[in-house]
C-alpha cells in the first residue's frame, strides 16, 4: 500500500505530463501558435476563378501569412467568387492599391491568396501635382487626403484568379495555332 | 427454429434489461458526482489506479505508434515526392484517431478490466454490501470516484499518447529517413487545425473516458457474485467498450469530420 | 408478548420470495431490546435474508418490518441510511474492505459518517480493537487474518458507530473451537457492556442456545417453535426436536422428494 503523499505526487507528476502534453499538442503540433482568433480586418476581392481556394487558406504578402480567407460565396451578378478575408491588425499599413492573386504552392500545393503592394493613392497629391502641371490652385474638396490603406470593408479592385492547367494549356495550344499573335491581356479588370 | 426465436428474444430482452439498469446507474452515479469534490483525496487515489498505472503502457504504444506512422508514412509519401508532408500525416492521424481510440482500448483492456474486476470482487465478498449496512452508499463511495477518475484520466492519456507519437514519428521521419526537420514540423503546423483537430480530438477521448467507464463500473457492479461471473464481467467490459469505442468514434468522426 | 416499547424489531406476516420459490410464508417475529435473540434453522430457509429485509436491502413482498417505530420498506433512501447508522451486520466471512487494513477497516465507518480528529478516531479504533483483543493487529492487511480473527474485526467496525442492533449472520460457521468460544463470549460480553440488542442467525445448536435469551426457529418459510432455550427443548414439537437433537429423519425428509427408488433404477434398465 502506497502511501497518500507518493499517490499524490505522483497524481501530479501525471496532471502536469498530461496538461505538459495538450500544450504541446496545441503549440507545436496545431496552429495556435500562428491563430490571432477574431482580431484583425476584413477585406474583400471578387476573383473569376477562385477554384482550389478554401476557407482558411492563407492570405500571404511577401511569404508572410497576413491573415487567412474566412469566406467564398457566389456573386449572380458578375459571375464571380467573392472572397472575404480577415488581415490581422498589426498590418494596418497595406497600400490601397494592393492585387491579389490566387496562387500554387509548388506544383500541386495548397492555393493561397498573394497579395502584392500597390500605390497608396493620395488623391491630394495627385491633385497637387495635376494642379501644379496645369498651373492652378489644387482643389482637394471632396477628395481624400492623406495615404490610403487597406482597412475593414475594403474591396481589392485588383484581382487575378486561380491558373487552372486545362486552361492554360487550352490557351497556349489556340495561341500557337492562330496566326493572330494577340498580345497576352490581364485576365481581369476592375 | 422455435427455439432459436425463443432464445433471441430472450436475448434481446435481456438486453434491454441490461441497459436500463445500466442507465439508472450512470443516473445514480452522476447524482453521487458533486458529493465527490468535498473529498478529493478520494478522486486523487482513483486517477493514481486508473490513470498513473496506465501511463506507462500508453507512453510505450504512442511511442510505437507514431514510430510505425512514420515509417509507413514516409514509404507512401516518399513514392509522390511529398515526404515533407510526413508531419501532416502523423499528426493528424494521431490527433484525430489514433490518439484517441488506441488510447481507449488500452484503457478498456488496463483500466476497465481492472475497475471491473475490483468491483466485481467487492461485490462478490459482500464488500458493496457491507457498506450499504454501514450506511455508506456503495455507488457515491467506491463507483463515482472511479467514473470521475475515468473521465479525467482519459484525455490526458489521449494527449501524452499523441505527443508521444508525434515525437516517434519525428524520431524515425527525420531522425532515421531524413525528412527536413522544418518542414516536418512546419507543415504539420499549417495543417492542423485547433479547434478543428485538437479540440475534437479531446472530445472524443471525453466521451471513450465516459463510455469505458461506465461499462467497467456497470459489469462489475451488475456482475454474477462468483468468481466466474466476474471473469465473465471483465471479458465483456472489454469486448463491449472496444465495440463502443468502435462505433461511437464512426458516429463522432462523422459529425465532427463529415462536413468539410 | 411483552410490551410495545420493549420490542426493537416487529416484524409481521412477511412474505417474500425469491424468483418462484418462496422463501418466507407469512412470519411474526419480535425482537426485544437488550436482549440476544437467536433465529434459527436448516441451511436455505433464508436466514441471512431475514437479516437483509430488516437491514433494508431487500424489500419483502408483503408484510411489514418495523425497526425502532421506522417502517423500513417504506422509508427514502437517506432516511434508511441514517436508520442503518444505528445497525451493524456482521457478514457470514466477515466483508472487510480488502484494500485496506485492519485499523482503517475499523476507522473505516468513522470516517464515512463523523467528522471526528484523526487522533480521535484513532483512541476509539484502538478501543473498539481492544474489546475484540485484537489492538495488536491494527496493521495487518485484512487478507492475513485467520477466519476467526477476520469476524472480530468485522465485529469492532460493527460496533464501531455505537450501533442499537447488532445483526450476526452465522458467526460460528467454520470456527476452531478456541475461536469459536472466543466469538460467544465476545458476543454476549458486547450486547451486556453496550447494551445492544442482538440478533444471532444460526443452526450451531449448542453455542446459540448458551446465548440466546429467546430463539425463534424458522423451517420452510413459517417459524415452528419459539420460546427459551429450555422451553424449545421441552417442547413437544417435532420437527423442534428433530432439529435440535439433529436427527437425519423426521418432519424434515432425509430425501430431497424424488421418485419411488425402485422404479427410477428399473427405469434405467428398460433403456
Amino acid at each position: 500500500m502506497m502511501t497518500t503523499r507518493t499517490t499524490e505526487l505522483l497524481v501530479g507528476i501525471f496532471i502536469v505530463i498530461g496538461s505538459a502534453s495538450l500544450f504541446m499538442l496545441a503549440m507545436q503540433v496545431s496552429n495556435l501558435s500562428t491563430y490571432s482568433g477574431d482580431e484583425g480586418f476584413e477585406v474583400e476581392a471578387r476573383f473569376t476563378d477562385a477554384s482550389g481556394l478554401k476557407v482558411r487558406s492563407p492570405v500571404v504578402m511577401a511569404g508572410v501569412t497576413l491573415g487567412r480567407v474566412t469566406n467564398i460565396s457566389f456573386d449572380e451578378q458578375t459571375f464571380k467568387a467573392v472572397v472575404k478575408m480577415k488581415i490581422e491588425n498589426q498590418y494596418s499599413k497595406l497600400p490601397i492599391k494592393t492585387s491579389a492573386n490566387i496562387y500554387t504552392a509548388g506544383l500541386l500545393g495548397e492555393k493561397y491568396v498573394g497579395l502584392l503592394p500597390g500605390s497608396v493613392d493620395d488623391q491630394c497629391e495627385d491633385e497637387k501635382l495635376a494642379a501644379e502641371l496645369e498651373g492652378r490652385a489644387p482643389d482637394t474638396q471632396g477628395l481624400e487626403c492623406g495615404p490610403q490603406y487597406l482597412a475593414q470593408g475594403t474591396t481589392i479592385e485588383f484581382t487575378q484568379g486561380s491558373l487552372v492547367l486545362e486552361k492554360l494549356i487550352a490557351q497556349f495550344v489556340s495561341q500557337m495555332g492562330s496566326s493572330d499573335s494577340k498580345k497576352d491581356e490581364p485576365e481581369e479588370h476592375p | 427454429m422455435r427455439n432459436s426465436i425463443e432464445n433471441l428474444g430472450h436475448k434481446g430482452l435481456d438486453f434491454f434489461q441490461r441497459l436500463g439498469r445500466g442507465n439508472i446507474l450512470f443516473a445514480h452515479i452522476l447524482i453521487g458526482i458533486p458529493g465527490l469534490f468535498l473529498r478529493p483525496s478520494l478522486i486523487i487515489q482513483q486517477v493514481f489506479s486508473v490513470g498513473v498505472l496506465s501511463f506507462v503502457i500508453i507512453l510505450v504504444s504512442g511511442l510505437f505508434v507514431g514510430m510505425v506512422l512514420g515509417l509507413q508514412g514516409y514509404n507512401t509519401l516518399v513514392k509522390f515526392g511529398a515526404e515533407e508532408s510526413l508531419g501532416v500525416v502523423v499528426a493528424l492521424s494521431l490527433v484525430r484517431e489514433l490518439g484517441p481510440v488506441v488510447t481507449a482500448l488500452l484503457f478498456a483492456g488496463r483500466a476497465g478490466s481492472a475497475l471491473t474486476a475490483e468491483i466485481g470482487l467487492m461485490k462478490a465478498t459482500e464488500q458493496l454490501s457491507a457498506m450499504e449496512m454501514m450506511a455508506v452508499d456503495p455507488i457515491r463511495r467506491v463507483l463515482a470516484p472511479r467514473f470521475l477518475a475515468g473521465f479525467i484520466s482519459m484525455p490526458f492519456l489521449a494527449a501524452i499518447f499523441s505527443a508521444v507519437g508525434v515525437n516517434g514519428g519525428y524520431f524515425v521521419g527525420v531522425g532515421l529517413l531524413g525528412v527536413d526537420e522544418g518542414a516536418y514540423w512546419s507543415q504539420m503546423q499549417a495543417n492542423v487545425d485547433y479547434e478543428g483537430d485538437i479540440i475534437n480530438g479531446v472530445i472524443k477521448s471525453f466521451a471513450f473516458g465516459v463510455v469505458v467507464t461506465w461499462i467497467a463500473v456497470f459489469e462489475g457492479h451488475d456482475a454474477i457474485p462468483t468468481s466466474e461471473g466476474v471473469s465473465r464481467a471483465t471479458t465483456r467490459t472489454v469486448v463491449h467498450s472496444a465495440l463502443a469505442i468502435l462505433a461511437l468514434d464512426f458516429i463522432l468522426t462523422a459529425l465532427m469530420f463529415g462536413e468539410s | 408478548m411483552t410490551e410495545q416499547a420493549d420490542i426493537l424489531v416487529k416484524v409481521r406476516d412477511l412474505h417474500f420470495s425469491r424468483g418462484s420459490r418462496k422463501i418466507f410464508d407469512g412470519i411474526d417475529l419480535d425482537i426485544q431490546r437488550g436482549k440476544i435473540t437467536a433465529i434459527m434453522g436448516p441451511s436455505g430457509t433464508g436466514k441471512t435474508t431475514l437479516l437483509r429485509l430488516i437491514g433494508g436491502q431487500l424489500k419483502p413482498s408483503s408484510g411489514s418490518v418495523h425497526v425502532d417505530g421506522h417502517h423500513i420498506e417504506r422509508l427514502r433512501h437517506r432516511p434508511l441510511y441514517q436508520l442503518r447508522k444505528s445497525m451493524g451486520l456482521l457478514f457470514q466471512n466477515g466483508a472487510l474492505l480488502t484494500d485496506l487494513n485492519v485499523f482503517d477497516n475499523v476507522a473505516f465507518p468513522l470516517r464515512e459518517h463523523t467528522d471526528l480528529s484523526e487522533s480521535m478516531i484513532r483512541d476509539l479504533v484502538l478501543m473498539k480493537l481492544h474489546a475484540v483483543g485484537l489492538r495488536g493487529a491494527r496493521d495487518m492487511m485484512t487478507t492475513e487474518l485467520s477466519g476467526g480473527m477476520a469476524r472480530r474485526v468485522a465485529l469492532a467496525r460493527a460496533i464501531a458507530l455505537d450501533p442499537k442492533l447488532l445483526m450476526y449472520d452465522e458467526p460460528f460457521t467454520g470456527q476452531d473451537p478456541i475461536s469459536m468460544g472466543v466469538l460467544v463470549r465476545l458476543i454476549r460480553a458486547l450486547n451486556d457492556a453496550l447494551g445492544l440488542t442482538s440478533i444471532i442467525v444460526s443452526h450451531d445448536i449448542a453455542e446459540t442456545s448458551s446465548i440466546a435469551d429467546y430463539i425463534y426457529l424458522l423451517s420452510d418459510g413459517k417459524v415452528v417453535g419459539q420460546g427459551t432455550a429450555d422451553e424449545l427443548n421441552n417442547s413437544s414439537s417435532e420437527w423442534a426436536q428433530q432439529f435440535l437433537q439433529g436427527r437425519d429423519d423426521g418432519p424434515v425428509p432425509f430425501h430431497y422428494p424424488a421418485n419411488d427408488y425402485m422404479t427410477d433404477l428399473l427405469s434405467g434398465l428398460a433403456k
